[in-house]
C-alpha cells in the first residue's frame, strides 16, 4: 500500500478489540486508513440522496403537479441519520465496504418514493400514510443498523451464541402462533400484535438462523462432511448429524402449515441448504433438501388448498375462472398489467396507474415501480440488488475466517433469494409467495431485518479489509 | 469452500438472470398483448386520458375530444351528432366501438406505431401525447341532401365518386346520437345502449354497409347485363322469347314482371329493352343462359363476398352457390337468396361509370399529427376491374335510357344526363318492399355514382316502387354533388 498524502486521517487503533485486547496493549498498530473508502461513500451517498429527492419531487410533478415540501423535512432527517451512520463507519468500520450503503440507500428511498406515491393516489392525506409510516420505520431501522455496528466491533462474538440464536430464531419464527399474540393479515398469521403494533418477527429470525447455521456449521463441518454411509454412490449424512437439517424442516413446514407462508419456508430452507452446501462441499446435502422440500410442497399442493391455488393461479393465470375467483390470479394479472403499461421506458413517475393494483405497496412494488420507471428502471433495481448480493458474495472469497465467510455467503444469499421470490412470483418465473421486497416494500420489520443485514455485512467487510493492510510500527 | 461459493454465486446470477428475462418479456414482448387484454383498465383509462384526434369533414370537427373534470380527462363530443353517427360510430368505455372511433382507434388514441416516435418525443418534452386527427371524404353537402332525401324512412344511401373510390355520402336511418353513448358512467351508457339495441328500427345498425343485408330486386340486373354483355356470351340486342308468363323451373309457378304483361310488344325482347323496361322474365332466362358459375364469377369480380374494409368492415353481399334451376331463374332478378349492401350497389354503378374498373371505396381522406404532419393520406386505389370498358360503355348506354325512356324516370335532372337503375324487392308474401335506386351522372363524364335503399315499401306496403321512392332520392344526392 503506497503512502498518501492523507495518512493524516490514519488511526490509532488496538489490533484487538475484543475481551482479549488486554494482551496485546503494548503493540500497538498504524492501519493506513484507506480513507478514500469512506470518501467514495460518501459521494455515492451524495448521488443517492440526489436520486431518492429527485424521485420524491417527480412523485409529486407527476401526482400532484408541483412540489410540496413538508415531506422533504422528514426525507432530510433520514438524510443526516444515514450521513449519522457513515461517519460511525468512519470511526468503528473504517474499511467497511463503501458500495453497500449507498445501494441501499438508493432502494429504501426508491421504496418511499413509490410507497407515497401510492398514498397521494388513494388520496391520503400527509402524515397519516404510509410513505410516513415507513419514513419512521427507516429512522428506526437506521438506528438500529448503528447500535449493531457500534456494539458488535468483532463479528466473531457471534459464533459464541450460536444456540441463543438457533432458539431465539425458532421462537421468533414460532411466535406468531401463539394465540392472542398472533395476528393474520390477508390469510397469513405472519405476524404478532401488541396493543395497535403490529410486528413481523419472521424476518429477524432469519438472521438469527443465519448466524445459527454459520456457527453450528463451521464447528460441524467435518463429521458433517466426512463420516457417513455411501447409498448409490452419494454420502447419506449420520442420524445425529441429520438432527439440525430435520429441526430446520419442521420448523419451516410448520410456518408453511400454519402460517400459510410458501415464501417464508422456502426462504428459510434455502437458505440453510446453500449454507450447510458452502461449509461442507456436499452436493448430497442439496440432494436431499431438496428431495425433501419438493415432496413437502408436493403434500402441501395435495392437502393444502391455499398451497394449490396459488399453484394453479400460476400456471393459468389469465383463465377467467382464477381471474375472478376469490384469492385468484386478479392481484398477479394486475401487477402483469401494470408492468406491461410501463413497457421499456416507464410511464414517469406519478403518471402511472400502479394503484389499481391490490397492494401495490407492498408485496406489488416491483410492479409499480416496473410501471412507472420502466424495464429500464427495473433493471437497475435488479443490478443493485445483484451488487449488493455480490458485495456480500465478496466477503464470502476474501474473509479471513470461515464463520464470517459463511454469515456473509448466508445473509447475501437471504437477499438474493427472497428477491427472487419476490420479483419471481410478481413476474411469473414462480408462483407466487408473499414476501417482501427488500428495502423496497412497504412494511417496517423488513426494513429493520434488511438493515440489520446491511450492517453486519458492513462489519464483516471491514474485517476483510482491514487485515491484510494492518503494519506493525 | 470457494469451488462451492463459486457455484453458488452462479446459481444466484441465474436467479437474476431469470428475473432480468422475465421482465423484459413481459414489459417488452408481450406487452401489446397484455395491454390488448380486455380486463386491462390502464389501457381504458389511457385511452380516455390521452387527448383524442378530431374527426373532421372538409376541415370541419364532427367528433373532438373536450376537457372534462373526472378522471378520464376528456370528453368526446360530436356535433350534428345524428348526421354521422353511422360513421364516426361513438366512444365507449367498455364496449367495442364501432364506426371510424372503433376502426382508427390507434390513430385517434395516438397508439399506432406509426406515431411512437411523436409519443416518444412528448414524453421527452413533457407534453401530453396526443392522438392525431382523421379527415373524412364525406362531402358535408351531399351527406346532408342524402340525409335529408331520406326523410323519415328506413333505409341507407352511398354516393361514390367513381374515379377515386372516395365515398361522399353515406347515411343510414334511423340515426342515433353518440353523444348519449360517450359516456363515462357505465350505467348510463348501458341504459341508453339496451334502449337502442332493443329498438325495433334498429338505429345503431349502418345499414348502408352492414346489418341484415337487403334483397337486391332489378337493381341486380346491372350485374346480370354487365355479365351477359363482357362474358360474350349475349349482346345487348339478343333476343329472347317474351311471353307475359314465364313458367318457373320445375314447378307450376310462374314469372311475370312488374306490369303484368310482356317485356314491350313483339314475339320477343333483347337484353337492352329488358334492363330499360326491367322485365324478370327475360333476366330469368339471361341467367339459366349464362349458368350459375358465370354470374358467380361476375359478382366475385364486383365485389360480392369479398372482404372489404373501408376502413370500416362491410359485409360481403352475397350471390348464392348450389342453385337449382328455379333459383337461378329467381336470383337472376335479384330475388332468391341475394343479398346486398347498398355500398355494393353503389360500387356496380361506380365500376360501369368509370370504364369497368372499380376503384376501392374508401372514407378516409388523410390521417395528420396534432403538429398537421401527414401519417397517412389517401391516394386512389384500383381494387378490381370487373368488366371492359366497352362493356361498361354499352351498360352506360342502357342504363342512360332506362332513365330516359324507362322505369328510373323520376332520376332525370334537365341538362344531364343521368345513368339509373330502379329496384323493387319482394320479401314475401304480405311483406313490404325494399325500394332500390342506383346510377349514376354526367353519363360522360361520371362525378358520382349513387345507391339509394329505403325499407319497409317507404311506407306504403306493397304499393309502391323503386321509381316512386328511391329514384327521387338518388337525384337529390346527385343533384348535390353536380351543383357544387
Amino acid at each position: 500500500m503506497p503512502s498518501r498524502s492523507n495518512s493524516d486521517t490514519a488511526q490509532q487503533i488496538p489490533i484487538d478489540a475484543g475481551p482479549r485486547a488486554n494482551f496485546t496493549e503494548s503493540i500497538r498498530i498504524k492501519l493506513r486508513v484507506p480513507a478514500r473508502l469512506r470518501n467514495l461513500e460518501l459521494l455515492l451517498l451524495l448521488l443517492a440522496f440526489v436520486i431518492d429527492a429527485g424521485a420524491v419531487a417527480l412523485v409529486q410533478f407527476g401526482a400532484l403537479g408541483g412540489i410540496h415540501t413538508s415531506i422533504f423535512y422528514l426525507l432530510a432527517a433520514l438524510g443526516i441519520l444515514i450521513l449519522v451512520l457513515h461517519f460511525v463507519l468512519r470511526v468503528v468500520a473504517t474499511n467497511a465496504d463503501p458500495l453497500i450503503l449507498p445501494i441501499i440507500t438508493v432502494l429504501n428511498g426508491l421504496g418511499i418514493a413509490m410507497i407515497y406515491r401510492l398514498d397521494l393516489a388513494r388520496g391520503v392525506d400527509k402524515m397519516q400514510g404510509d410513505g410516513e409510516r415507513q419514513i419512521i420505520w427507516t429512522a428506526l431501522a437506521i438506528v438500529l443498523a448503528l447500535l449493531v455496528i457500534v456494539v458488535i466491533r468483532n463479528h466473531r462474538v457471534l459464533q459464541r451464541y450460536r444456540y441463543v440464536a438457533m432458539f431465539s430464531g425458532i421462537v421468533l419464527l414460532l411466535l406468531p402462533m401463539i394465540p392472542h399474540l398472533g395476528h393474520t393479515i390477508n390469510g397469513a398469521r405472519l405476524w404478532i400484535r401488541i396493543f395497535d403494533f403490529t410486528f413481523q418477527p419472521g424476518e429477524l429470525g432469519k438472521i438469527a438462523l443465519a448466524i445459527f447455521f454459520a456457527g453450528y456449521l463451521v464447528t460441524a463441518r467435518d463429521s458433517l462432511s466426512m463420516v457417513g454411509t455411501k447409498v448409490l454412490g452419494m454420502t447419506l449424512p449420520r442420524a445425529r448429524d441429520l438432527g439440525p437439517i430435520l429441526v430446520v424442516f419442521a420448523a419451516s413446514m410448520a410456518v408453511l402449515i400454519f402460517q400459510k407462508d410458501l415464501g417464508t419456508s422456502l426462504l428459510y430452507f434455502g437458505l440453510f441448504l446453500v449454507m450447510i452446501y458452502v461449509a461442507t462441499g456436499r452436493a448430497s446435502w442439496i440432494v436431499l433438501g431438496l428431495g425433501m422440500f419438493a415432496v413437502g410442497a408436493l403434500v402441501a399442493n395435495q392437502l393444502l388448498s391455499y398451497v394449490n391455488g396459488r399453484i394453479t393461479g400460476w400456471l393459468d393465470a389469465f383463465s377467467p375462472e382464477y381471474y375472478d375467483k376469490e384469492g385468484g390470479s386478479f392481484q398477479l394479472v394486475q401487477g402483469l398489467f401494470g408492468l406491461a403499461h410501463g413497457g421499456i421506458i416507464g410511464t414517469g413517475l406519478g403518471s402511472g396507474r400502479p394503484d389499481l393494483t391490490p397492494l401495490a405497496s407492498s408485496d406489488y412494488i416491483i410492479s409499480a415501480l416496473g410501471e412507472e420507471l420502466g424495464l429500464v428502471g427495473l433493471f437497475a433495481i435488479l443490478a443493485l440488488y445483484l451488487l449488493f448480493v455480490s458485495r456480500g458474495f465478496r466477503i464470502g472469497f476474501a474473509g479471513q475466517d470461515d464463520f464470517g465467510r459463511l454469515l456473509a455467503v448466508g445473509l447475501s444469499f437471504v437477499i438474493a433469494l427472497q428477491v427472487f421470490i419476490v420479483i419471481g412470483g410478481v413476474t411469473r418465473v414462480i408462483p407466487l409467495t408473499g414476501l417482501t421486497t427488500p428495502f423496497l416494500a412497504a412494511g417496517g420489520s423488513s426494513l429493520v431485518a434488511n438493515w440489520i443485514i446491511a450492517a453486519l455485512l458492513l462489519r464483516l467487510s471491514d474485517s476483510v479489509r482491514s487485515q491484510p493492510r494492518a503494519v506493525i510500527e | 469452500m470457494n469451488k462451492e461459493l463459486r457455484r453458488i454465486s452462479t446459481v444466484v446470477l441465474l436467479m437474476f438472470v431469470a428475473l432480468f428475462v422475465s421482465t423484459s418479456i413481459i414489459q417488452v414482448f408481450s406487452s401489446d398483448t397484455l395491454k390488448a387484454d380486455s380486463r386491462n383498465t390502464r389501457t381504458r383509462i389511457d385511452s380516455y386520458s390521452a387527448e383524442r384526434g378530431p374527426i373532421l369533414v372538409d376541415g370541419k370537427v364532427i367528433a373532438e375530444s373536450t376537457p372534462s373534470d373526472d378522471i378520464y380527462k376528456f370528453q368526446r363530443v360530436y356535433s350534428q351528432p345524428k348526421l354521422y353517427a353511422p360513421v364516426t360510430g361513438y366512444f365507449t368505455q367498455n364496449q367495442l366501438n364501432p364506426g371510424i372511433e372503433g376502426a382508427l382507434n390507434d390513430y385517434l388514441s395516438g397508439t399506432a406505431n406509426a406515431q411512437f416516435l411523436d409519443n416518444l418525443t412528448s414524453i421527452v418534452t413533457g407534453q401530453d401525447p396526443k392522438g392525431a386527427a382523421v379527415e373524412l371524404t364525406l362531402d358535408p353537402a351531399v351527406q346532408k341532401a342524402a340525409y335529408d332525401a331520406l326523410g323519415s324512412n328506413r333505409g341507407a344511401v352511398v354516393a361514390i365518386e367513381p374515379k377515386t373510390g372516395k365515398i361522399l355520402a353515406m347515411v343510414s336511418k334511423p340515426s342515433f346520437d353518440p353523444n348519449t353513448l360517450a359516456v363515462h358512467d357505465n350505467a348510463s351508457f348501458f341504459s341508453t345502449y339496451d334502449k337502442l339495441t332493443a329498438d325495433p328500427n334498429t338505429p345503431l345498425i349502418n345499414r348502408a354497409i352492414a346489418g341484415d343485408l337487403y334483397a337486391p330486386g332489378s337493381v341486380f340486373k346491372v350485374l346480370m347485363a354487365s355479365a351477359a354483355i363482357d362474358s360474350g356470351k349475349f349482346t345487348k340486342d339478343s333476343a329472347f322469347p317474351n311471353p307475359a308468363q314465364l313458367p318457373l323451373a320445375e314447378s307450376t309457378s310462374t314469372i311475370s314482371n312488374s306490369t303484368g304483361a310482356t317485356c314491350g310488344p313483339g314475339k320477343t325482347a333483347t337484353i337492352a329493352t329488358a334492363l330499360r323496361l326491367s322485365c324478370n322474365t327475360i333476366f330469368a332466362q339471361v341467367g339459366t343462359g349464362l349458368g350459375e358459375s358465370t354470374i358467380a364469377d361476375y359478382a366475385q369480380r364486383f365485389g360480392f363476398g369479398e372482404k372489404l374494409e373501408i376502413p370500416l368492415a362491410v359485409t360481403p353481399s352475397v350471390y348464392p352457390s348450389g342453385l337449382d334451376a328455379p333459383q337461378l331463374q329467381l336470383t337472376s332478378f335479384g330475388q332468391g337468396s341475394d343479398r346486398v349492401t347498398p355500398l355494393q350497389i353503389a360500387m356496380l354503378s361506380s365500376t360501369v361509370a368509370n370504364d369497368g374498373v372499380l376503384m376501392k371505396p374508401n372514407l378516409v381522406e388523410s390521417i395528420t399529427t396534432p403538429d398537421l404532419k401527414p401519417i397517412q393520406s389517401f391516394n386512389p386505389e384500383v381494387w378490381k376491374t370487373p368488366i371492359s370498358e366497352s362493356t361498361a360503355a354499352t351498360m352506360t348506354a342502357l342504363m342512360v335510357d332506362d332513365v330516359a325512356n324507362g322505369a328510373a324516370s323520376n332520376a332525370r335532372i334537365s341538362g344531364v344526363e343521368v345513368a339509373g337503375k330502379t329496384g323493387t324487392a319482394e320479401n314475401g308474401e304480405g311483406e313490404p318492399y325494399t325500394l332500390w335506386f342506383t346510377g349514376f351522372a354526367p353519363a360522360n363524364d361520371p362525378k358520382v355514382a349513387v345507391a339509394v335503399v329505403v325499407e319497409n315499401g317507404g311506407g306504403q306496403g306493397q304499393d309502391s316502387f323503386g321509381n316512386a321512392i328511391a329514384a327521387p332520392i338518388g337525384k337529390s344526392v346527385i343533384e348535390a354533388v353536380l351543383n357544387k
